[in-house]
């Protein structure tokens, strides 16, 4: 169960992005994956939710195994898989709806067909992310007036919203202020107790923070995936020790 | 040198300021003469009545008003739905096919064409199969040129809505055609409606396409497959005669004209606009 994969490679036409990745990602935690820009921690990412089927020149060869099956399989269908595993982005990118739609929007073709019954998902989401209080009194006025850090948590609640297993985050405070990031931090470590979280993040002390174990990637490669604190306290690899010590990146 | 530079500064500021007033000037006097021209004959009758023979006093254009409402609405309702929708092709499904280079190529020379071109068009793949004149004739041959306008301006509407809002709906286990639906068309629908008012101005203004298709009718028009008349073909045919209270209500009718665009403008602006759609 949860998320492996097996000798896993990814190409952009002819650039080999990911080489050979094998690894198994425990369930019920936060797992950061680390590296300098271009080494292929957010192309891992986008595999997981076959992200990357939209781009022009992707191949993906290799096994990708989510709760046992290979979602790169033919009778894989990209509907339900991104129901199990749910993404934040980089910049908060709410829809052009109001904050209610914006987390009921996704429920009604899902086959929550009563209203009453998606409003009240929607109330549960938003609770969870701890944006009730902020924005109950006016869920019917527009995602868009909301500050960057509420935006973010309202993508993280839409995401929420269809009981996925696993959450991908790409860099998800990157775009944020230090306090609304901090904000943010705060509910992912509280979000690893229900779901598998992959934490994309350039930002070292966030993912010795938030984190249970670290991949550190570099040119394509996994180079060590280890428990966080000892990831970082004690590194196997010369190349680990040189990036978390800020030789390079 | 600096004293250069200041020059200079200055000059550029003023150059921009000035190519502004160039720009506004035809508008702001074709409008101030086209009011001192129009309100003359401009009085209930001439917003009611059918128009009077040679020789009687009065008599309106509201046979022209209501047929021009009906040809360019008609064009409306066959060009905006395939316009959008073959915008959307091009932006979301179609994006680097042969197919949309083709329909990309062919939409951009149509806009090209010499609008009385369009007419003949209409005239040979409408009126001579039906065997007469037509409100249908009129507004296909006005669909045609707004279709190949607006399906690029709903393309280049669609492209600046952001990928990664796109990729946020399709996260979200939805189907492509949803995200455009739901998502896209919505993020874009301020461009796009500004699009298709464009459009409906542009072709509301036509003569041209609509001599040898509307053609025109002294009369209420008799069915949408019958010759009618329209603001546009009555302007000119009353511009051009000799007698001065025709050259009047000419003037008259473009000015309804331009208050109906107007009018129209405004209305649909206000409608369309969602409180949801601005980014900050």
């Amino acid at each position: 169960m949860g998320i492996a994969t097996k000798d896993l490679w990814v190409y952009y036409d002819d650039f080999a992005a990911l080489k050979s990745i094998s690894i198994s990602i425990d369930s019920k935690a936060i797992t950061a994956l680390i590296g300098p820009s271009g080494c292929g921690k957010s192309t891992f990412l986008r595999t997981l939710n076959r992200m990357n089927d939209s781009i022009d020149g992707v191949t993906v060869q290799g096994d990708v195994l989510i709760n046992g099956s290979n979602i790169y399989g033919e009778e894989i269908n990209t509907i339900a898989l991104r129901k199990t595993v749910g993404m934040v982005f980089q910049r908060p990118n709410p829809f052009p709806m109001s904050i209610i739609d914006n987390i009921t929007w996704a429920l009604k073709f899902h086959g929550v067909k009563r209203r009453r019954d998606r409003e009240e998902i929607a109330a549960e989401s938003l609770k969870r992310v701890g944006l009730w209080d902020e924005v109950s009194h006016r869920l019917k006025d527009p995602a868009f007036a909301l500050s960057g850090g509420q935006q973010q948590r309202l993508c993280i609640a839409r995401a929420i919203a269809l009981q996925p297993e696993i959450i991908l985050m790409d860099e998800p405070t990157s775009a944020l202020d230090p306090v609304a990031a901090r904000v943010v931090e705060e509910l992912l470590i509280s979000l690893k107790e229900d779901y598998t979280v992959i934490l994309v993040s350039h930002n070292m002390e966030q993912a010795a923070r938030v984190s249970d174990y670290t991949a550190f990637f570099l040119m394509g490669e996994l180079i060590e995936h280890s428990p966080t604190d000892q990831l970082f306290a004690n590194p196997k690899d010369n190349r680990t020790e040189d990036y978390i010590t800020g030789r390079f990146g | 040198m600096n004293k250069r530079r200041k020059l200079t500064d200055k000059l550029m500021t003023i150059l921009p300021i000035l190519s502004v007033l160039i720009t506004i000037l035809p508008l702001i006097s074709i409008s101030v003469y086209l009011v001192y021209k129009g309100v003359q004959y401009l009085n209930v009758q001439f917003l009611t009545e059918l128009p009077k023979p040679v020789g009687q006093p009065g008599g309106g254009m509201a046979n022209s008003i209501v047929g021009s409402g009906i040809v360019v609405g008609l064009a409306g309702l066959i060009g905006v739905p395939i316009a959008v929708l073959a915008g959307i092709y091009l932006a979301e499904y179609g994006r680097k096919t042969k197919l949309a280079a083709v329909v990309r190529f062919f939409a951009d020379v149509l806009q090209g064409v010499p609008s009385i071109v369009i007419g003949i068009v209409a005239y040979a793949v409408v009126v001579i199969p039906m065997g007469s004149f037509s409100a249908v004739a009129g507004a296909a041959a006005l669909a045609m040129m707004l279709i190949p306008f607006l399906t690029r301006t709903t393309e280049e509407a669609l492209l600046t809505v952001p990928q990664d809002v796109k990729e946020a709906g399709l996260a979200l286990g939805q189907p492509q055609w949803r995200v455009v639906l739901g998502i896209v068309l919505r993020s874009a629908r301020g461009p796009i409606m500004t699009g298709v008012m464009l459009g409906i101005a542009r072709i509301a203004g036509e003569t041209a396409p609509l001599l040898f298709t509307a053609l025109n009718n002294r009369f209420w028009h008799n069915g949408l497959n019958g010759p009618i008349s329209t603001l546009t073909v009555q302007i000119y045919n009353y511009a051009i005669s000799p007698f001065t209270d025709w050259n009047g209500q000419a003037w008259s009718g473009a000015l309804v004209l331009v208050l109906l665009v107007t009018g129209l403008n405004i209305l649909v602006r206000t409608l369309a606009r969602s409180r949801y759609s601005e980014r900050s």
